[in-house]
Formats: C-alpha cells, sequence, structure tokens
C-alpha cells in the first residue's frame, strides 16, 4: 500500500500514504476530522498503537461490520467505530487532560494554512465558514507532535503553505511537521523552516513555485 | 427521601425552566444527548436560553431543533458544522456564540462543578480564543486564565440510573454528560433503564447522585447515527 499510495494519481492518496510513515508501534495517536482519519487504515498493522478519540475513546478500532453498528460507539468525526480489545472509555475532561497533559504522542490533524514560524489555521474562514475549532486547539497545544496534512494550495492554485497566515490561528508555533503532496518540511524548535523531502517525482523548483513560505533545505536538497 | 428525586414526567422535569435560562447538555454530535428533556423544553416554548453544549444538534434533532424553534438567544459550544440553521442564525446576528474549545469546555464545566472558578491552559494561546483573556507564564510557557461555566440547569442522558441520581454512561456517549451533570445548579439526568437503588455496583458508577437532582427514565430512543460507517465483512 505504502509505495502504491505515494505514487497515486491523487493528490490526497499520496499525502495519506505519506503521513502513514509517521505512525510508530506502542504510541498513542490521536487523528483529526477528515483527510487524517483515513490514517486509521494505516495503523492497523502497528503492534501497540493506540488511536485516541477526544470524545472519549482510547483504542479506536475498525468500522463494524453493517448490522453491528452501535450510536453509542462513535469516533470524533461522529463516524461509527468499534472499540479494541484494551480499550478504555472516559469523559470528554479526562480526554482533554490526556492531550493538555501531554499524554498524547502524536496529532495529525488536517491544516487550511500552515505558516513558516509553524503557526497553524484551520478552524475559520471569517464571513463565510464557522465550524468552530473543536478540540484542534486543545491538541496543538498539548500533543507532544503535531504534524499537519494538506494539500499544498488552495483549489484556485492560490498559496496554502505562507509566509503569515491570512485565516484565524488555531495555534502558534505549533506544527513539528508539514506533508503534503508535494514535500515535507520541518519546523526546528530554533530555526527555520526546512524542506526535508520531496515527494516522488516532484522537483524542488516546483516545489519552490508552489510555496509563499521562505524555507531552508534540509541535508541533501541543493539548490538549482 | 431518595425517591424524592424521581419525577414522573418530562413536563414535570422541565416545568421550571423558563425564559432566559442557562441549560448545560450533554453529548456529542447525536451520541449521549438528553432527546427526551429536550423534546420537552421545545414543547414548553421557552424563549432566549442560553445553552451550553458541545454542539447543537443537526437541523431537525437533539438541539438543532430548539434553534429551529428560534428558543436560543446565546449558544456555547466548540464544534457547529453540522448546522445549517446555526450557521444561517449565526451570520445574520440573530445568535450569539462563544467558541471555545472542547477540552477548555469541558474544563470550564468541570471546574464550575467542583468549586474551581477559574485555570490555565496553554490551548489557545496566540489565537482570537486569546483575546481579553489575563493570561501568565509558568515555568517559560504561557497560559490564559479560563473561568469556570456553571449554570441554572444541566440535561444529561445517561444508560442506567437510581433513584439516588447515581449514572452509568454506556461506550461514548459518556462524553460531557458527567461534566453537565457538575455543572448544572439543577441536573435534570434521563436514563434508558432506572435499576433499583443497590442493583448498580458502587464501583463502577460514572456520575455520583450527589450531582443529580432529578431523574427519569425515557423511553423509546431514536439514538439517529450522524455518520454510519461500516466495513465489508
Amino acid at each position: 500500500m505504502g509505495d502504491r499510495g505515494l505514487q497515486a494519481p491523487d493528490a490526497r492518496t499520496r499525502i495519506v500514504a505519506r503521513a502513514a510513515l509517521e505512525l510508530r508501534e506502542g504510541t498513542t495517536v490521536n487523528l483529526g476530522i477528515g483527510m487524517p482519519t483515513l490514517l486509521a487504515a494505516h495503523a492497523d498493522g502497528l503492534p501497540g498503537l493506540l488511536l485516541h478519540s477526544e470524545n472519549g475513546l482510547l483504542g479506536i478500532g475498525p468500522y463494524p461490520l453493517a448490522g453491528d453498528e452501535d450510536p453509542d460507539l462513535i469516533n470524533a468525526g461522529k463516524e461509527t467505530v468499534t472499540a479494541v480489545a484494551g480499550a478504555s472509555f472516559f469523559d470528554s475532561a479526562e480526554s482533554f487532560a490526556m492531550i493538555r497533559g501531554g499524554h498524547i504522542d502524536l496529532a495529525i490533524l488536517g491544516g487550511m494554512e500552515v505558516s513558516e514560524q509553524g503557526d497553524l489555521a484551520n478552524w475559520m474562514v471569517p464571513g463565510k465558514m464557522v465550524k468552530g475549532m473543536g478540540g484542534a486547539m486543545d491538541l496543538v497545544a498539548g500533543a507532544k507532535r503535531v504534524v499537519v496534512i494538506m494539500e499544498h494550495r488552495t483549489r484556485d492554485g492560490g498559496p496554502r503553505v505562507r509566509r503569515e497566515c491570512t485565516l484565524p490561528l488555531t495555534g502558534r508555533r505549533v506544527v513539528h511537521r508539514l506533508i503534503t503532496e508535494l514535500a515535507v518540511f520541518d519546523f526546528p524548535p530554533r530555526g527555520a523552516m526546512t524542506l526535508v523531502e520531496l515527494a516522488p517525482g516532484v522537483d524542488l523548483e516546483e516545489v519552490q513555485h508552489a510555496t509563499e513560505a521562505h524555507f531552508e533545505l534540509g541535508a541533501g536538497l541543493t539548490g538549482s | 427521601m431518595s425517591a424524592a428525586k424521581v419525577v414522573g414526567s418530562f413536563v414535570e422535569a422541565v416545568a421550571d425552566i423558563e425564559d432566559r435560562a442557562t441549560l448545560i447538555v450533554g453529548g456529542f454530535g447525536l451520541c449521549g444527548v438528553p432527546e427526551k428533556a429536550i423534546a420537552a423544553v421545545a414543547q414548553k416554548g421557552v424563549r432566549e436560553l442560553t445553552v451550553v453544549s458541545n454542539n447543537c444538534g443537526v437541523d431537525d434533532f437533539g438541539l438543532g431543533v430548539l434553534l429551529a424553534n428560534g428558543q436560543i438567544a446565546r449558544m456555547v459550544a466548540s464544534y457547529v458544522g453540522e448546522n445549517s440553521i446555526f450557521e444561517a442564525q449565526y451570520m445574520s446576528g440573530e445568535l450569539e456564540v462563544e467558541l471555545v474549545p472542547q477540552g477548555t469546555l469541558a474544563e470550564r464545566l468541570r471546574a464550575a462543578g467542583a468549586g474551581i472558578p477559574g485555570f490555565y491552559t496553554a490551548t489557545g494561546v496566540g489565537t482570537q480564543v486569546a483575546e481579553g483573556k489575563e493570561s501568565r507564564e509558568f515555568d517559560g510557557r504561557t497560559y490564559l486564565l479560563e473561568r469556570a461555566l456553571g449554570g441554572e440547569f444541566a440535561l444529561v442522558k445517561a444508560w442506567r440510573g437510581d433513584a439516588l441520581g447515581n449514572l452509568v454512561y454506556r461506550d461514548t456517549a459518556r462524553n460531557f454528560n458527567p461534566l453537565a451533570a457538575m455543572a448544572g445548579a439543577v441536573t435534570i439526568a434521563e436514563v434508558e433503564e432506572l435499576v433499583d437503588v443497590g442493583e448498580l455496583d458502587p464501583n463502577q458508577i460514572h456520575t455520583p447522585g450527589i450531582f443529580v437532582q432529578r431523574i427519569l427514565v425515557g423511553s423509546g430512543y431514536e439514538k439517529p447515527i450522524e455518520r454510519l460507517r461500516v466495513r465489508e465483512a
């Protein structure tokens, strides 16, 4: 799946396939709503990996078989799910104690914009859309590691990877890694946004052209 | 004495909820929502309510019904993306909205019930959520002061309960319900099954009855599924 996914024609499939490489055995991971939820299928084979759902479940299992769905058992995207052996249920305050208290190893969230400072905007478009931040602000403030996955440009071809976010922020200097269909960037605590990987078949010029943010080149990546 | 908590009908349970009341309502999406009490509030027709709940139902179910009836003046929630009436009323200014990060909302409710007037959290620092709030640095990191959030009434839904108000929830239907129960001055709990006092294992009680003032059994729960997902056999 991994290799094939990385070469898929669809940008979102490639992003998810690359993001799946971030999942590690024996860790606790929170997957955001939308594209990140697709990563659940990649977590199956990893021993000891537990998926956290902020509505009160540690140990999300696969979707139920038809007829076995239970309205009392959903994920944070309100989808019917199951619970794995060893799962636990808890209330929302305890769930966010896990998040805020730094007990979640990795949060993978969708984004609308990411800035070169590692700021994230993903919850509101003023005057157009108001959905609310849900648990996203808590996750970016509390998870040990925050990975954002998103398409590199807007549907109109505009920049999403920006010098400064133009949309209301979810968190300031919170992103550790950004994965798009073109590239992977890291945001070191001291230092500048750094390009660390080019997606297969993508060259540096293409990334530079599609990216408003200024970034440095990681080891092994050289300018033209 | 204990039986004094058991009320005979949902009409009776919500009888003293008046216009401009604040209601703290449990549930996450359509999961674990006190659907019978919400229906009774809709029927009573009280208006200008302040409602505190993680979400606001969907257009035709849960809190969405109160919204469609124009009964809610102010909503405090973390995520309202599934409700077109909400969006329309918010955009037109008809509905006042306070969006609160989900974990902050949960903790504000818990704090209200726990006698803690406020707490510091890093959630929302550097965002709109921080505007107008006191901030303070602890060990080199900035935190916001968030205030406790309680209300006159809480509406909660549990799986099983007894006449003392002890509650047990099922799976992820627990969510905000225990916190809403703590935050309400008068907490009205509806349960699928009301069992004899002593039948619930004290080791397994999620909300001790001290947080519940009224309890009653609901029947014919609809429990609609918001997003049905299944896998191939």
